[in-house]
């Protein structure tokens, strides 16, 4: 029985080291099961919190351009989330639980969705930070080891970079307009760039599920290959619209790569434990939502017995 | 005759925006993440008509105003939407009374003014008249389902219907604008709208067993830019950042 087990381990890595997709119905070992659930669930998780500090900003959309397209792209979140639980379910949990999980605080979902949105620019930020770091990542994803997962970053990356594009382009009129709106793109990029630059996770020599993940290909790249990419691609960015990055040891190599400051890890982990600026507050948005729906779910369910 | 076009034309622009910015409102917090979609969609679907009739309205008044400019540069009392949508969104059954109602009434409003007279409102009603008739089909399904789903679901909304059918008589009550334009075979016949919109209300009520409300106090006003207290303050959202920074370009 025993050898039973290493020998289909064996042939997983096999499958694995040979690029070959894992699909629902295959073989697993316990761990690569639960590591994908937590992995998949938490990136589920982060899109459908991330509709609240953009959604702040709905009501206030400055044109009918800007609603719609703050709007449209919330959605395109919201359905993100759709095909990541549905990718999430096919290992055995349904989403009532990964709600409950998220509810009891048993599941994360990016910490950079509990900071706040204060002015119009940081919709700008989101799109062209945020998103930006999210689409590095997602990218080297595409590849990732389980069927379902890959599938759905393949869906969902077409979507980001258009968004990483509109983040910009808000970015770029803002940092190019008025002088309140230069201070609110400053302002934006002050505030989000840290957090974004966390979004990566942890050094790779700090990072507890890093290397076993490496392993099966869950994931493709580590940490702060992936965070150096970001940073490499988005300096120049902000160089061209006449922002200041905010990290007074900014340093361009001669290999034209950049050496930024040191992270304040403090904060991250603190964020992650649930002591961030609106941890609290993101959580009971969900909850009360969730909540308030509890009848209208029940009356469908009533209603398709009849 | 330019003015009443511009005036029914930007009627019908200013339904599309404050509906829909009441819906954006609820961008989530739907009862589960497909409903918020959903509920954002249509949001989408009426912003695009807003947009398109306030373009039609401002080339109509030639004046050098932008579409952007009567969303957002124009006080309360020149808002000449129905009141019905300014309505706040309450509970989920609130969301999708006020839907039904508004849904019923354009579905007809644009399949008239689809042969219109004039080619631009009737072109815009042939292209808003497809969404409309999956928003139609999509809140009369929510009627039914709620209606019939759990004793909680139906009181929840016959109670929405009863908050909300003050605001339904409004929709029929025609001025000089919609008779003069109506001579002309432009405007909608309103008399004709209310007998359509009458018959499916009872129809899809009754499949829901939900009752018909006895009619009270008749809301009425907003074409002549009187509101009930929400839209001055969905106004002052909306509108804060091109008004706090005029010279800005967003």
């Amino acid at each position: 029985m025993k050898k039973n087990t290493e020998q289909l381990e064996l042939e997983f890595q096999e499958k694995i080291d040979n690029e070959i997709k894992i699909e629902p119905k295959d073989w697993m070992p316990d761990a690569y099961r639960k590591n994908l659930i937590r992995q998949i669930s938490q990136h589920a998780h982060s899109e459908v919190i991330g509709m609240q500090p953009e959604g702040n900003w709905i009501t206030r959309a400055p044109s009918l351009r800007a609603k719609k397209i703050l709007l449209a792209k919330i959605q395109d979140e919201g359905g993100h989330g759709l095909y990541l639980y549905s990718a999430a379910e096919t290992l055995g949990v349904s989403r009532d639980t990964f709600l409950q999980w998220l509810h009891q605080g048993k599941a994360k979902y990016s910490s950079i969705f509990n900071y706040p949105t204060l002015n119009w620019a940081d919709m700008g930020a989101i799109g062209w930070l945020v998103d930006g770091a999210a689409i590095v990542n997602q990218v080297s994803l595409q590849k990732t080891s389980y069927g379902p997962y890959s599938r759905a970053m393949v869906r969902i990356c077409k979507e980001e970079s258009f968004h990483q594009r509109q983040g910009y382009e808000i970015m770029t009129k803002m940092a190019r307009g008025t002088k309140e709106q230069k201070q609110m793109a400053q302002d934006a990029l002050n505030r989000f760039w840290w957090p974004a630059l966390m979004m990566f996770g942890p050094h790779d020599s700090d990072s507890a599920h890093s290397s076993q993940s490496l392993k099966w290909k869950i994931k493709r790249e580590s940490n702060d290959t992936l965070r150096q990419r970001f940073i490499d691609k988005t300096v120049p960015q902000a160089e061209l619209i006449g922002l200041t990055v905010p990290d007074p040891d900014l340093e361009l190599q001669p290999n034209g790569s950049y050496k930024t400051g040191e992270i304040n890890w403090d904060e991250f982990w603190n964020v992650v434990k649930g002591n961030g600026p609106c941890n609290k507050q993101r959580l009971a948005h969900h909850k009360k939502a969730h909540d308030e729906g509890r009848w209208v779910r029940e009356a469908c369910l009533a209603f398709a017995e009849h | 005759m330019k003015n009443k076009l511009f005036k029914y034309t930007l009627r019908l622009g200013d339904n599309a925006l404050i509906l829909g910015h009441r819906l954006s409102e609820n961008c989530s917090k739907g009862p589960y993440l497909e409903e918020d979609i959903s509920i954002t969609n249509t949001a989408l679907d009426l912003l695009g008509q807003a947009e398109a009739f306030y373009k039609y309205a401002a080339q109509v008044e030639d004046a050098g105003r932008t579409e952007d400019d009567l969303a957002y540069k124009r006080p309360e009392n020149e808002f000449y939407n129905l009141q019905l949508t300014e309505q706040p969104n309450g509970n989920f059954a609130h969301i999708q009374v006020r839907q039904f109602f508004i849904d019923a009434f354009n579905y007809y409003l644009f399949s008239q003014l689809k042969e219109s007279k004039d080619p631009t409102l009737a072109a815009i009603a042939a292209k808003s008249l497809k969404e409309v008739t999956y928003h139609l089909r999509r809140s009369s399904e929510w009627m039914i389902r709620l209606g019939k789903g759990t004793p909680e679901s139906n009181q929840k909304t016959q109670q929405a219907l009863e908050d909300l059918w003050q605001f339904t008589h409004e929709m029929f009550v025609a001025d000089e604008v919609d008779e003069t334009l109506l001579k002309e075979g432009i405007a909608a016949d309103l008399h004709k709208l209310k007998e359509h919109w009458d018959a499916k209300v009872n129809e899809i009520l009754e499949q829901a067993n939900l009752q018909r409300p006895e009619d009270g106090y008749h809301a009425t006003g907003s074409k002549k830019g009187y509101h009930t207290e929400y839209l001055g303050y969905i106004l002052a959202e909306m509108q804060y950042l091109p008004r706090a920074y005029p010279d800005a370009k967003w």
